[in-house]
């Protein structure tokens, strides 16, 4: 639309025809009062908040539906419109409790802003309010009705955002309630995005309600810990006498990579890191063959010994080393330069959830294949989704298609051999047998015999190749060779971008920073390590490690010495015998005793993603910070236990961590800093990378170097600013990586292993968020008593990644 | 079934055929029914409207919108289909002229109907029946089966190679969908919500596509337009005021009843020569002129002429042409009540003012009324009503209002009178003035 001229308060302003007056005047700086209306969401006119005055005009107009044209003049503050502005204020607390001193929102509610601001102080009533029961929807979402000042923004954001629809409008005039799909309690997907919308605090959450008040928190932005999406969550912090407790986890700033939207996990299951039985004490397993408390040196001592003796005795090639998914990729980085450096070893890997190794090399071999960051799926014209259910394991991604449909028209195309929530939003669905994935790329790509095509079949198909430009999803259904035939149809067509959805936080990570036995960091053959041999300062393994099962294979023969885990539990997910283990020594670093820590001869208490900070990076290839929040007394972080470790085995924490290169002139605070104000100089200096890095446990020194050294982690134009704000930074693959295939040996073995997660699930980690539980519980016997297949269309417990693996 | 009035002033237009037997198609078809239609469908879209223009026909439904002009609004081409919808949910107190329309001459609601089809270019139709009228939905369902037997309505009516449907539907028993965006909102199957304009019916309406939507009495009058001629109906009523007006005269006089007089016909008269004075030879206390929504009149202000111009100018309006006479047994803080309980069992609640604000106007009045009314409430009441006026997404916030605010400055020494728990001196006789309210 071409741009107008109009005028607001006096001021000429310029938006596109059309645009929103509450928009343009967003745009520049003129806040204009609004309960109803919501970006992105439908239309309402209902709180008369925004009432202007348009000159020329009788009545006063709402902002929110007034859309601009060339020559208008408004006005958006003056007597007249803080009247009305005031008078509806008071209408509104004529009925609304006055019990700010507790209520949850208080401190941080739209309403309360707004009588500041017009001053309703007086009460014009003499008759009582409005009463009705608070209720509860489900475990995490209660609400206190009597607040409830009838925005309908949760009943938009729920039908609209969610295309869940669990939310609507009962009953008339002054008796209008908001009321949950069940009647008397909600099924839906528990994602909790009402609470957040709610501008007062009718809403709240089951797990924050009447805990705390805004100002007692701190408030932290880090990466939730949960899928492989990344959402940015920002968790509500208090000081507790073991350390800093987490009271919530909300998205209220909504400048993260997941803008409005949270779901049921970044925003409850925070819970694991409270749980009393968290490992706060080393443990050692000792003569009788018991786990006993032990300190924190003797548990380094006795692991560092132990490896040491080990790798002697019987060699690095003994010793089997396998990573997490959920730990940062300083992290992840430190561990396979330790395993290869230090322990001596390719014998390193991880639980892979997705094959990034052969969708990096794809992209590389072709020169022209470009990756997608997640903020495309909101905004491409077109998406093609290759199996996945979106909806169960990348709510945001979910989200994201959902609102590219609603709000540009975008078009989406969904292969699948089982209907998934998606579909709805989809432009068309191309239904194929279970083993077929293979086959729809053959067909995609015009060979008519790959799949019993009808007429639908080959009209999804001209549709999709008329595309110009589109943005390809696929899931783990695609690996090896598969997820080079996806590339391959891609990059036949007019423009297309991919993405390759894996499961966890930093499960990308995890494969970037080479936790893999054949691959070192940016997907370097470990056969060609170029520079890194004289980076870190000595020989490394030249010859691929074992794998997983390999590693497991090798203990059942007897030839694993020892084993190291961090953060992950292969025994139970990996069904491995504990018999197996008997003859190896075993080092776990865990925030619980799961089945693999269990076997352990050491078990190291782990912080976890919420208790530290560095950086993860999400199945898109977006890296984002992760900030510390919580703490737990007599945790230790990974990136810590690793240094401890291998100082104690005699190695030069400085050739491992290079700390110490930071600009020692600047270790002081700024006198301003001293007195409140902000740190500028040490702003500059973090954003400048020239922040001195003081410790080996400083994971700043290690993202340095993983920036020196990674392939497809060179910094970017103000990347390290824009990472150290807050902000995410797409990733691009290498584009010619050293690992073609040939370099990689023989044929790599599939692996991949889908967590197959729903949105109650995080492997396992959710077993031990109560809140993930509690809802699971509640509609698995929802399930049960009515008879019905879980939730349709919601399927709660199940997704089509576990229907598979079942099947 | 209501009886019928009668007095030598009327000028029967619209209800010419009203007590005829006409609700049967053979009957309406003698009395020149239908020869309307074939007319229009000669004249084409354009003539059409042309004539309905010059007409000088305003919108009955309370707004007075020149019809002719609304139907030129809708664009010729449409990528979507258009609907004529015609307006029966009529629900305004003091109302009760459609409800006759669809008694005694159905037909001449569907011939309207078509002719606005005609006119815009719609294949379809809907009659949308308040809910409470339900008893009228098999006269009006028989009446559109007939005209379907006669080939007027489904494929090639009239011979014409026009197709034309019409579909009956009734509401729910909510007042704010004879608002017509609500209206559109029900009959879609959803609350009865108003939309926000714009886009306007006209270009987005029913099921999104250009909708004319009209009073059930303006488009029953359409074919009697077409019938007498355009300039003739004109010539009826006064200027920019074509026509005549179901007048639906009520309350306290002798003989109430709908009556059909010209356009800008004396309030005066109207209550004291057509209606045959107040009843019992009382005194005339107060006139509401156009249903529950208008603010009052005082005796000293009826000599007017009813119509959209002269009501206006006068500070109330004529709205749907509900004639509420109340003679001095009335307590007018009761009757504001009363009226207020109307809005807000009404007020859909969409929108805060409306919601909110009738809510406390009512709960107010209902004490003060009981006796436990404070000086402050007087002005509380005033303040409540501005501050609902003009704020609200669709005009029940205004019809709440409105009158209360004419309430308030026109009789406020009533409302001191009832103060200080003093005993209301007005309704002597309690609720039976207000009998048949």
């Amino acid at each position: 639309m071409a741009d107008v001229t109009f005028t607001v308060d006096g001021k000429k302003l310029t938006a596109p025809a059309g645009t929103l007056l509450i928009e343009a005047c967003r745009a520049a700086g003129i806040a204009i009062p609004q309960f109803c209306y919501y970006p992105g969401l439908a239309l309402q006119a209902a709180c008369r908040m925004c009432l202007v005055r348009q000159e020329k005009v009788g009545k006063l107009q709402t902002a929110c539906t007034t859309q601009v044209a060339e020559g208008q003049v408004f006005t958006t503050e003056s007597p007249e419109i803080a009247q009305a502005r005031k008078a509806t204020v008071e209408l509104v607390l004529g009925n609304h409790p006055l019990d700010c001193p507790v209520c949850d929102a208080g401190g941080e509610c739209e309403l309360q802003d707004m009588t500041f601001k017009y001053g309703a102080g007086v009460s014009l009533y003499t008759e009582a309010k409005q009463h009705r029961e608070e209720q509860q929807w489900s475990p995490v979402v209660f609400f206190d009705r009597p607040r409830c000042i009838l925005c309908y923004r949760c009943v938009r954001v729920c039908n609209e955002g969610m295309d869940v629809a669990a939310l609507g409008v009962q009953s008339r005039g002054v008796t209008s309630v908001i009321a949950p799909n069940m009647g008397d309690h909600l099924e839906c997907e528990e994602c909790g995005n009402c609470i957040d919308i709610c501008p007062v605090g009718a809403l709240t959450s089951g797990t924050y309600r009447y805990k705390t008040r805004p100002w007692e928190m701190n408030h932290v932005s880090t990466i939730c810990t949960h899928c492989a999406d990344g959402c940015k969550t920002t968790l509500g912090v208090r000081s507790a006498n073991y350390g800093a407790e987490i009271i919530r986890g909300d998205n209220r700033d909504r400048s993260g990579i997941n803008g409005d939207f949270l779901c049921i996990k970044g925003r409850y299951a925070f819970d694991f890191a409270n749980r009393p039985d968290r490992l706060t004490k080393p443990l050692l397993r000792d003569k009788d063959g018991q786990l006993k408390e032990a300190t924190w040196e003797q548990a380094l001592d006795r692991t560092a010994g132990r490896l040491r003796e080990l790798r002697e005795s019987r060699g690095g090639g003994a010793i089997g080393v396998i990573g997490s998914n959920r730990t940062t990729n300083e992290e992840n980085y430190l561990l396979q330069k330790f395993a290869r450096t230090v322990l001596g070893t390719n014998n390193i890997d991880h639980h892979r959830t997705a094959d990034y190794a052969a969708f990096v090399r794809a992209l590389g071999e072709r020169g022209r294949g470009r990756s997608a960051s997640l903020r495309e799926t909101a905004s491409a014209p077109a998406v093609l989704l290759l199996g996945n259910d979106p909806t169960q394991e990348h709510p945001l991604a979910a989200w994201n298609l959902r609102t590219d449909v609603r709000l540009n028209q975008a078009r989406l195309y969904v292969v699948n051999h089982t209907p998934i929530k998606l579909e709805r939003q989809a432009t068309a669905t191309l239904r194929i047998p279970q083993d077929g994935y293979g086959n729809a790329i053959r067909f995609l790509a015009g060979d008519d015999t790959a799949l019993p095509a009808d007429d639908a079949g080959r009209g999804f198909r001209d549709a999709l190749r008329a595309e110009p430009s589109l943005l390809i999803l696929f899931g783990s259904e695609y690996r090896g060779a598969g997820v080079a035939r996806v590339i391959e149809f891609g990059l036949g067509l007019a423009d297309a971008r991919f993405a390759c959805l894996g499961d966890y936080v930093n499960s990308r990570g995890a494969a970037d920073m080479g936790l893999l036995p054949d691959l070192l960091p940016g997907y370097l053959p470990v056969s060609k390590p170029g520079g890194l041999v004289e980076e870190y300062g000595g020989a490394l393994p030249q010859t691929p490690g074992m794998d997983l099962i390999q590693i497991f294979d090798a203990a059942a023969r007897g030839d694993l010495a020892a084993l190291y885990v961090v953060g992950s539990n292969p025994v139970l997910r990996y069904g491995i015998a504990p018999e197996t283990l008997k003859n190896t020594f075993i080092v776990v670093q865990e925030m619980f005793l799961t089945e693999t820590a269990q076997l352990a001869d050491v078990v190291l208490p782990a912080a976890n993603l919420y208790e530290k900070s560095g950086t993860v990076t999400n199945t898109f290839g977006d890296q984002q910070l992760v900030n510390k929040a919580g703490d737990l007394a007599g945790t230790r972080s990974d990136f810590e236990m690793i240094v401890r470790i291998a100082t104690k085995m005699g190695a030069d924490a400085k050739k491992l961590v290079p700390y110490g290169r930071g600009v020692r002139a600047d270790m002081g605070q700024s006198r301003g800093a001293q007195s409140g104000e902000a740190d500028r100089h040490a702003v500059w200096l973090a954003a400048n990378n020239l922040e001195p890095k003081l410790s080996p446990l400083d994971p700043f020194a290690v993202l340095d170097e993983i920036e020196r050294l990674v392939p497809g982690y060179e910094p970017q134009a103000g990347g390290r600013a824009e990472l150290m704000a807050g902000n995410d930074i797409h990733l691009e693959p290498p584009s010619a990586p050293a690992a073609s295939s040939a370099d990689a040996g023989p044929a790599r073995r599939d692996l991949v292993l889908p967590a197959a997660d729903t949105l109650f699930t995080s492997g396992t980690l959710g077993r031990y968020s109560e809140k993930l539980n509690s809802v699971l519980e509640a509609y698995t016997t929802a399930a049960r008593t009515t008879g019905r297949d879980g939730l349709s269309p919601v399927a709660a417990g199940e997704s089509a990644g576990e229907r598979d693996r079942r099947a | 079934m209501a009886y019928l009035v009668s007095h030598p002033d009327e000028v029967k237009v619209v209800s010419s055929r009203f007590g005829k037997g006409a609700a049967s198609i053979e009957t309406y078809l003698a009395l020149d029914g239908y020869s309307s239609a074939r007319k229009a469908i000669e004249l084409g879209s354009d003539g059409i409207i042309a004539e309905m223009k010059a007409s000088n026909l305003r919108g009955r439904g309370g707004a007075g919108f020149p019809t002719g002009l609304k139907w030129s609004f809708v664009p010729k081409q449409s990528a979507k289909p258009k609907y004529v919808l015609l307006n029966g949910d009529e629900s305004e107190p003091g109302t009760c002229k459609d409800r006759l329309i669809f008694e005694h001459d159905p037909h001449s609601a569907i011939e309207g109907v078509i002719i606005a089809g005609l006119a815009i270019g719609a294949r379809m139709g809907f009659i949308y029946l308040r809910g409470e009228y339900r008893y009228l939905l098999t006269i009006m369902e028989r009446a559109i089966d007939e005209a379907y037997a006669h080939g007027f309505l489904g494929k090639n009516i009239f011979g014409s190679g026009i197709d034309f449907d019409i579909r009956s539907h009734t509401g729910a028993g909510a007042y704010e969908v004879g608002e017509e965006s609500a209206l559109m909102e029900s009959l879609e199957g959803k609350r009865g919500i108003p939309r926000i304009r714009p886009p306007f019916p006209a270009v987005v309406g029913l099921y999104g596509g250009p909708t004319v939507i009209n009073n059930a009495e303006t488009l029953a009058t359409v074919p009697h337009v077409f019938r007498i001629g355009a300039a003739e109906y004109a010539k009826i009523g006064t200027e920019r005021n074509g026509g005549t007006r179901l007048f639906c005269l009520s309350g306290n006089v002798e003989r109430p009843g709908v009556y059909e007089l010209p356009m800008g016909y004396n309030l005066k008269k109207m209550i004291y020569e057509v209606g045959g004075g107040i009843a019992g030879g009382r005194a005339l206390k107060a006139v509401v002129p156009g249903g529950a929504s208008t603010p009052v009149l005082l005796p000293e202000e009826i000599d007017i002429g009813m119509d959209f111009d002269q009501v206006g100018k006068a500070g109330s309006m004529l709205g749907s042409g509900g004639v509420v006479v109340l003679d001095d047994r009335v307590c007018i803080v009761e009757f504001a009540l009363r009226t207020m309980r109307f809005y807000q069992h009404e007020s859909c609640g969409w929108c805060i003012p409306c919601r909110e604000g009738t809510d406390w106007l009512k709960k107010t009045l209902t004490r003060f009324h009981a006796g436990g009314g404070v000086a402050k409430d007087i002005d509380n009441m005033r303040y409540l009503a501005e501050n609902i006026m003009g704020r609200t997404l669709c005009p029940l916030g205004d019809a709440a209002a409105m009158p209360t605010i004419g309430f308030l400055k026109k009789f406020r020494k009533e409302f001191e009178d009832h103060l200080d728990g003093k005993p209301c001196a007005y309704a002597e006789q309690g609720d039976a003035a207000l009998a048949p309210a």
